[in-house]
Order: C-alpha cells, then sequence, then structure tokens
C-alpha cells in the first residue's frame, strides 16, 4: 500500500505507473460517502465558527472565469479580495484572485503587492483539448503575465483511456512552464475534474499521479462540469495527500473548487480537513476554496457574529 | 484560537422533564412498587437523574395479570389491522417526540447525543413502523395460515440500547397479538417509563404493555412467572444460561440474544480507509457496549503494520467527553461497575503480555470514563481475545491466509455478527459462507434494519429478532 520503492521507479515506464496506481488501495463508495457525511455533521459554534470563517475567507481563490469578463469585472474583484468587508479592517484578504490568463495583466495591476496571489487558469482550461505545446503556450503566456498560481486541467481523455504517463509527463512539463526567470516557479494546481473521474477509485489515482509529477496542490474542478467539488470527493483527496506526505515527506495542498457556496458548506470541508488530513492544512498554503459566491456567504456570516443580526446581500459589496 | 478546537456544542436538556420519582406502569397506570426504591444516575456527571420504583413478586404479578386479562379480552380479539393502527401510532409519536427521547437516553446511559439522535431512536421508529406492517399480514408471513399469537411475553432488555432494544422487543410482541411485560435495565430504566407515557398518549389498550423496573430479581420474577408464555431476553451469556435453566421444561417459549466476540476480518485487498472506519465504528460505537462489536480485529499479516497506523491516527481524533455535546464520538461508561469490568479485563491482557495503546486524551474528572484502547500482540490463547469485555477495547490479531482468518474467526463459544472487508467480491462471499455468526457484514459494520433478522450462534443465544424471522417466535404454529 505505502510505496516502499522510490516514486520515481512508478514512473519508469507506463506499465510500472499503472501497476503503482492500481496498487493504491481502493476506495468503497458507501463507505466514503458515510464518513464525509458524518464529518458533516460536526456542530460548529461561537469561537470556532469565528475562527473557521476568518480562515475560509484567507482560503478563498476570488474567481472570475465568464467569457464576459473584463477589465472592469476583474478590477473590481481584486479590490474585494484586498478588503472583502471594506467597514471593518480585521476582515482577512482572501488568498488570491483566479482569472482567465488575458486578464492576469488586469489582476497583477490591480493588487500590486496586496499580497494577494494572482491564479490564472491554462491549459486550454476547462476542457484541456489542444495540442501541448499550445496548452504550454498558455501557461507560459499566463506566467510572463504575472501569474503566481497557475491552475491547470489534466487531460481525462488520457487518464480514462489508461493512458496515465501522457498524464504525468504533461503535468511535468507544465509545471516546467511555470518557471520563473528568477529561479523560482509559479504554484501548479492540477485540476483532476473528478466529476469526469466518475469513480472515487480514478480520484485517488489521479491525485497520486498528479502528486507524483510534482503537483503543488490537487484541485477537484473547474467548476464548469457537474457534480464540482462534493465532500466525499475532497475527502478522498486529502487521504491522498495525508499519505502521500507520509510516503514522501513532501506536502501538497487541496482545493476543492465549484458548488461551494455557504458558510455552512466551507465549515464542513475545514472540519475534514482538521480530522483527516490534519491541522497542518488547515492554511491557505495548503487549502483553498475555488469559489465566487461563497465569500458572500462568509462575509454576511461574519457580520452575523460580530453584530448578532444578519444583514442580508445589500451589505455586501456585490463584485 | 490557534488550533480549530470546537466551542461545546451541547444539546438542551429542556427537550426532557424528568419527575423525581418513577413508578411502574401495570393496567395502563403508573403505580407504585412494593420494592425497594433505586436511584438511576447519569454516568458521565453522576448525577442523580430519579428514583425509581423497584417490582417485587407482586407487582409483576399483577403486571403478568393485566397483561393475561389484555390478551384475552382486547388484545388477542382485535383484528391485524386494528393492531397496527396503535403500532403506527406509537411510531409516529416516537419520532415526534425523538428529541425528548435522544436527550433522555443520553443523560441516563452515557452515549452521545449523536448516536442515541442519529441512530438509536430513528432505528426504534424504524421497526415499529415496520412490524406495524406486519400486524395485518401475519397469514402472508410464511409462517402458517393462520398464526396465533401466544399470550403473555416477559421481555427483559439490557442498558447499552434501552430505548432500541425496547422497541425490537416490544413491535414484533405487539404486532404477532401479545401483550407484553417489559423490564428494563436496573441502570437505564427511564426511556422506557417514557415509552410507557407513549402508550398513554397512544391509547393503547390498558395492560397491553406493562413496564416493571428492579434489578436481577425483578428480572428474574418476569421470566419465571407461571403465567408467561414467551421469554425474550437480551443480555449477558451468564444471565441468559440461567434464564434458560429457569424455563427449560416450561414449555414457554425462550429467545436469547447474548455476549459476542465478533471477527472483524481485514483481507489485504481491503479498501483501507474504510476498512479503519468499519473497525472504529465496530468496536468504539456505543463506547463498545454492544454485543455485536468487532472486538477482535484479525487483519492480514502484510498489511497489519499499515493498518495499525491508520488505526491510531484515527482513533486519536475520537473525541471523548461530554455525551450531551454534539460532537462527541464516544461518551461514558454506563456504570462504575461496567467499568471496573473493563479495566480488570484490561489489567489481564497487560499482564498476559499483550501491548496496549490508549488514546492520550484527557478524560473528565467525574463520572465513568475509559480512553479508546487497543491491545497488538494478542494471539486466540488470551482472555482478551475470548471474553467479552464490552467497552471500548479492541483486540488485535493478525492472520496469513483466508483458511486462517476464517479459523480463528469460528475460534469462538460466541458468535453473534462478523465483519469482512475485501475489494475482492468472491472472497468475501467466500468468507463469509464460512463464518458462523448471526450477521456477516462486508465494507461495513454495525448496520441495523427492521427487515434484516438479527441472532446469534452458539453462547450468543437462539431465535431472531427482526424482519419476518423475529414474528415467529411470537406466534403459534410458526415452528418452521
Amino acid at each position: 500500500m505505502t510505496p516502499t520503492a522510490p516514486l520515481h521507479d512508478a514512473t519508469a515506464s507506463d506499465a510500472a505507473l499503472r501497476r503503482f496506481l492500481h496498487g493504491l488501495p481502493g476506495v468503497d463508495q458507501v463507505g466514503a460517502e458515510q464518513r464525509a457525511a458524518g464529518l458533516g455533521t460536526r456542530s460548529i459554534k461561537a469561537a470556532a465558527k469565528a475562527y473557521a470563517v476568518d480562515l475560509a475567507i484567507s482560503m478563498v481563490d476570488l474567481t472570475t472565469l465568464e467569457g464576459s469578463d473584463t477589465r472592469g469585472k476583474v478590477r473590481a474583484l481584486s479590490a474585494k479580495a484586498q478588503r472583502p468587508d471594506p467597514l471593518d479592517p480585521t476582515c482577512p484578504a482572501t488568498a488570491a484572485v483566479c482569472v482567465y490568463p488575458d486578464m492576469v495583466p488586469h489582476a497583477v495591476d490591480a493588487l500590486g503587492d496586496s499580497g494577494v496571489h494572482v491564479a490564472s487558469v491554462a491549459t486550454a482550461f476547462p476542457s484541456g483539448r489542444a495540442a501541448l505545446d499550445v496548452k504550454l503556450a498558455d501557461t507560459r503566456d499566463a506566467v510572463e503575465a504575472g501569474a503566481d498560481e497557475i491552475d491547470m486541467v489534466i487531460d481525462r481523455g488520457a487518464f480514462l483511456s489508461g493512458r496515465y504517463l501522457d498524464v504525468h509527463d504533461e503535468i511535468v512539463a507544465v509545471k516546467e512552464a511555470c518557471a520563473l526567470p528568477d529561479g523560482r516557479s509559479a504554484h501548479l494546481k492540477v485540476i483532476l475534474e473528478t466529476g469526469e473521474l466518475q469513480t472515487y477509485d480514478n480520484v485517488r489515482r489521479a491525485s497520486w499521479l498528479a502528486m507524483m509529477a510534482g503537483a503543488h496542490f490537487i484541485k477537484t474542478s473547474t467548476g464548469k462540469v457537474q457534480p464540482a467539488a462534493t465532500l466525499p470527493v475532497t475527502l478522498v483527496m486529502l487521504e491522498a495527500v495525508r499519505d502521500y506526505r507520509i510516503a514522501t515527506g513532501q506536502q501538497v495542498g487541496v482545493k476543492p473548487a465549484g458548488g461551494i457556496r455557504t458558510t455552512k458548506d466551507a465549515i464542513k470541508h475545514l472540519v475534514m480537513v482538521h480530522e483527516v488530513a490534519g491541522p497542518d492544512w488547515l492554511d491557505p498554503d495548503w487549502f483553498r476554496f475555488g469559489a465566487s459566491s461563497l465569500l458572500d456567504d462568509l462575509l454576511m456570516q461574519r457580520t452575523k457574529l460580530t453584530t448578532g443580526r444578519y444583514s442580508g446581500p445589500d451589505y455586501v459589496t456585490m463584485d | 484560537m490557534a488550533t480549530f478546537e470546537y466551542a461545546p456544542a451541547p444539546e438542551s436538556r429542556s427537550a426532557v422533564t424528568l419527575r423525581a420519582s418513577y413508578g411502574l406502569f401495570v393496567n395502563g397506570e403508573f403505580v407504585d412498587g412494593r420494592g425497594t426504591p433505586f436511584t438511576t444516575t447519569d454516568p458521565a456527571t453522576e448525577e442523580v437523574l430519579a428514583e425509581v420504583a423497584e417490582a417485587d413478586e407482586r407487582d409483576v404479578d399483577d403486571a403478568v395479570k393485566a397483561a393475561r386479562r389484555a390478551h384475552t379480552r382486547v388484545w388477542s380479539r382485535m383484528s391485524g389491522s386494528e393492531r397496527g393502527k396503535y403500532l403506527f401510532r406509537i411510531a409516529r409519536l416516537v419520532q415526534e417526540r425523538a428529541r425528548e427521547i435522544a436527550v433522555l437516553e443520553t443523560l441516563d446511559n452515557g452515549k452521545p447525543i449523536k448516536e442515541a439522535r442519529d441512530v438509536d431512536v430513528p432505528t426504534a421508529a424504524a421497526h415499529f413502523f415496520y412490524y406495524a406492517g406486519w400486524a395485518d399480514k401475519l397469514e402472508h408471513a410464511g409462517l402458517g395460515t393462520s398464526p396465533a399469537s401466544l399470550g403473555v411475553a416477559g421481555q427483559v432488555i439490557p442498558w447499552n440500547f434501552p430505548f432500541l432494544m425496547l422497541a425490537w422487543k416490544v413491535a414484533p410482541a405487539l404486532a404477532a397479538g401479545n401483550t407484553v411485560v417489559l423490564k428494563p435495565a436496573e441502570t437505564t430504566p427511564l426511556t422506557a417509563l417514557l415509552f410507557a407515557e407513549i402508550c398513554q398518549q397512544a391509547d393503547l389498550p390498558p395492560g397491553v404493555v406493562n413496564i416493571v423496573t428492579g434489578a436481577g430479581a425483578t428480572g428474574h420474577a418476569v421470566v419465571a412467572h407461571d403465567d408467561v408464555d414467551k421469554v425474550a431476553f437480551t443480555g449477558s451469556t451468564e444471565v441468559g444460561k440461567a434464564i434458560a435453566r429457569s424455563v427449560a421444561g416450561t414449555g414457554k417459549k425462550v429467545t436469547l440474544e447474548l455476549g459476542g466476540k465478533a471477527a472483524n476480518i481485514v483481507y489485504d485487498d481491503a479498501p483501507v480507509d474504510q476498512a479503519v472506519e468499519g473497525i472504529v465504528d465496530g468496536i468504539f460505537f456505543n463506547q463498545g457496549h454492544v454485543c455485536c462489536a468487532g472486538s477482535r480485529l484479525l487483519v492480514q499479516e502484510s498489511v497489519a503494520e499499515e493498518v495499525l497506523e491508520r488505526l491510531k491516527r484515527r482513533m486519536a481524533t475520537l473525541r471523548v467527553g461530554d455525551p450531551l455535546d454534539k460532537n462527541t464520538d464516544v461518551g461514558a461508561i454506563n456504570s462504575p461497575e461496567q467499568l471496573g469490568r473493563i479495566q480488570e479485563l484490561v489489567g489481564v491482557g497487560e499482564a498476559e503480555g499483550a501491548e496496549r495503546w490508549s488514546v492520550p486524551c484527557e478524560l473528565p474528572a467525574k463520572g465513568s470514563w475509559f480512553a479508546p484502547t487497543l491491545f497488538t500482540g494478542v494471539s486466540q490463547a488470551h482472555r482478551i481475545a475470548r471474553e467479552e469485555i464490552f467497552g471500548p477495547v479492541l483486540s488485535v490479531l493478525t492472520f496469513r491466509t483466508p483458511q486462517e482468518a476464517v479459523a480463528k474467526a469460528n475460534n469462538t463459544p460466541y458468535g453473534l455478527s462478523a465483519g469482512v472487508w475485501s475489494d475482492k467480491g468472491s472472497r468475501i462471499l467466500w468468507t463469509a459462507a464460512r463464518l458462523r455468526a448471526g450477521v456477516v457484514w462486508s465494507n461495513t459494520f454495525n448496520k441495523f434494519d427492521p427487515a434484516s433478522p438479527f441472532g446469534g450462534y452458539q453462547e450468543s443465544g437462539y431465535g431472531r429478532e427482526g424482519g419476518r424471522h423475529g414474528l415467529a417466535p411470537y406466534l403459534k404454529g410458526s415452528e418452521r
């Protein structure tokens, strides 16, 4: 189960990689869903809820991925990312703003040295259906424009047809394209698009595959395919990063994305991070929410915790 | 806050109105007992909850007479569909008063509110609904063309699932047309007395359900009463044997659900994270106070180390403490006596050379508590691998081949339940077919459904409860 041989042996050939990934312990669907549901019943109140709400805000990758995105939209989103609650300076900033590659310069410009990261989806997002050199060019374009985080999609077609080494090598190539002239590298988040992988066994295999290829983060979904992030899928991915760190000593982050809209949902995810992967992952460096509307609900809940009143959407900035 | 510490989330006690003292429930009314009243306490806090009447032989006799009258004059003459209506009404009332029952159960028993709320009470309601449906279909149950009720059922239930065991006993008995004299355990009588109120609320005819409280002597009086036609007991093997002796030759029908020492077999290809969850659920659910608990983990040697590592990591996340906190996973041990027995057997395990590991957690200063514990290096020769501990203590054994797993699993005087974990369907079926146990769960554990029969082999007792099979012990001409 836990690999005893060095992991690079596992990627020596397609056959070796298949043997390794299929040698990972299976995931029982009923059991995984039951565990996720059980963790979802934790009752988080008072100080713990205030802590969770602020932590969740600091983990949000505030995202706009629309064909209709404009410079103005991205600038507005960037402003909100830095000051989610204009009336309360104690409210933390979000982790990042996530946009399409051509919008990166506007986000970089608007965020300045605020500390909020600029994330960009690349590699022919969301389908990933393009030639490798196009994907690499897409990635380099975003990195050169100033994105310090790249969200790439894996080739689900290759994965589902069993060409694991192709998927692996593509991730490696994209990671190389994330390199910056100063020797650093943009953080690479690998989107598994779990809604298309269908089974939890596939989710676990894809998680390991991405981590072995050097992903800094594994991410559930593009947000363009349903179902997107679900609790059991995040559970399986959290188990994978936990096991991977035990096996290799390397920590990898997790980012559920798509469909997380309420504070309640976000807290359920944090409980899971806490109890499955462990407290080390309760940090924006290791856990993110890919979301656009979640922030508003977090802010409304935050106001309610401080004032005792639930204010409603008109009291939250709408960008 | 440096880490994600959950603030207390206590369930409100206001759902429950505790009375200072409780009487017996005989012939539809609460009456005084003639024995010496005793107190029942909250095992988590040692707080005295109430004083409860003790039924002596005369009280039991009154209850049996009331049950006999109700059977002859009312309940056995009533049509099945009419009886079904009462049972449906009880089921709905159990649902309506679910929160009250769950809180009271948690107070009296020490189990986490999470389990009382999400498992015990909903499953109890499900049993009443299920058997309500059978009440007018008895001739279609495959137990003969015109099955008839036996008469008065004397039922004695344990303290681990006080309300759920009541439902398991009362629902099929009433559906089949019998009347009942039930004795709850002396440490957990309160939800049974709340059920008596529910019977009143449902306008159940007087005498159909009678509840007599007390300890062993009261139970003996119920079981030994000449006019009881059927005895149903869930509890320890020791008491079960005494009951079997006392009713031998009397013509009374008997079902006994007794102890267990279930094997939970984990093969090397098991879905490992879910298996770990199943092991935890198997032994730490309800503080291990479960007769079908998976108290013997049989793990294939090739993966033993890894499974144990994962198991310990998972056990360390169990939240032990205030049972009324909605985030509590493991509650209080039901009584100081039971705690003493657990401590004694754990001491034996250490003395015999097994290696003990307990979760490093802070236990409340007051009340009866025991940290989730496992023993490694256990063999079949250890007492902790043979005797039922009935607490949060897991014995871990290893095996090398499927044959060995089955042989070790069956090498026990008990046979109530077993678990098998493997991703390979054929291996699960091969194993399940060879295990001598009333229930074999595969890739899950501790799942209960009213439609599914439950019962044991050998010293785990005989007879089945639940499902169509659970009607048979309450009907005449239903031997097959």
